[in-house]
């Protein structure tokens, strides 16, 4: 279970990472943030995300017809 | 922490004031801000009128072929001498924007104040200022006022420099 749940279903580009980032801004070191999106280029965006600014991406998948995503905020 | 000191940076030279060529440059700005690079936009010429207090943007179709909207399932584009014709312009910002909403796309607005809290630096053009008559007034807080000097030198210090 993550530490923090961010609906972002029904949000389109960027605003699921801009959300996500304000989300991991106000999570400590090593705590997980659970992403969830309805924008399917939110999985390419999500890798370049955590790849770029070191977080780790733990998890991406499909839960319906929702993209989820697991975040650890590392830094 | 790692993610707020990536050390890269970006410079955008924003020239479009439209309701649609607003977007690229608050969307890339937004972004790049949140994946750690230290972003600055330079606004000049018809950009300028994307740092007013009140924005009321518009989008034309005429000239502008390759837009097509989608309207019951298929895709319209306007012929230019429709275009052309008093409130065509108007009607398709009406579309447009009735379009963000559906499709869940943030609002120029909200892009702008998102920047802003994210300290994208926004420089405007001291020329265009004067140019076309703008008041500092007029425009939101917290903006640099400067010319092409002011971007020259951003730009020799960033990793990526963007024209739209």
């Amino acid at each position: 279970m993550a530490d923090l749940i961010l609906d972002a279903k029904g949000l389109n580009c960027p605003l699921p990472i801009l959300r996500a980032k304000k989300a991991l801004n106000s999570l400590p070191s090593g705590a997980t943030l659970e992403v969830q999106a309805t924008d399917p280029g939110a999985v390419m965006d999500f890798e370049a995300f955590c790849r770029t600014t070191g977080n780790e991406l733990l998890e991406s998948r499909m839960d319906g017809s929702t993209y989820v995503f697991l975040i650890r905020h590392t830094g | 922490m790692l993610d707020d000191h990536n050390a890269k940076s970006m410079s955008i030279i924003v020239t479009k004031g439209t309701l649609d060529w607003a977007y690229p440059p608050f969307i890339l700005a937004t972004t790049a801000a949140a994946m750690g690079l230290e972003v600055t936009m330079f606004f000049t010429f018809y950009g300028l009128h994307l740092l007013k207090k009140d924005l009321d943007l518009k989008v034309s179709t005429l000239g502008n072929p390759g837009m097509e909207m989608p309207m019951g399932g298929m895709h319209m584009a306007m012929p230019n001498i429709m275009a052309a014709l008093p409130g065509a312009s108007a009607l398709t910002t009406t579309m447009m924007k009735n379009l963000i909403k559906k499709k869940g796309v943030a609002s120029i607005e909200e892009l702008r104040d998102l920047a802003v809290e994210a300290d994208v630096r926004l420089i405007a053009c001291q020329m265009t200022m004067d140019l076309f008559e703008i008041k500092r007034e007029d425009m939101i807080e917290g903006l640099d006022i400067g010319g092409a000097a002011s971007w020259v030198e951003v730009a020799t210090k960033s990793d990526i420099n963007l024209y739209i």
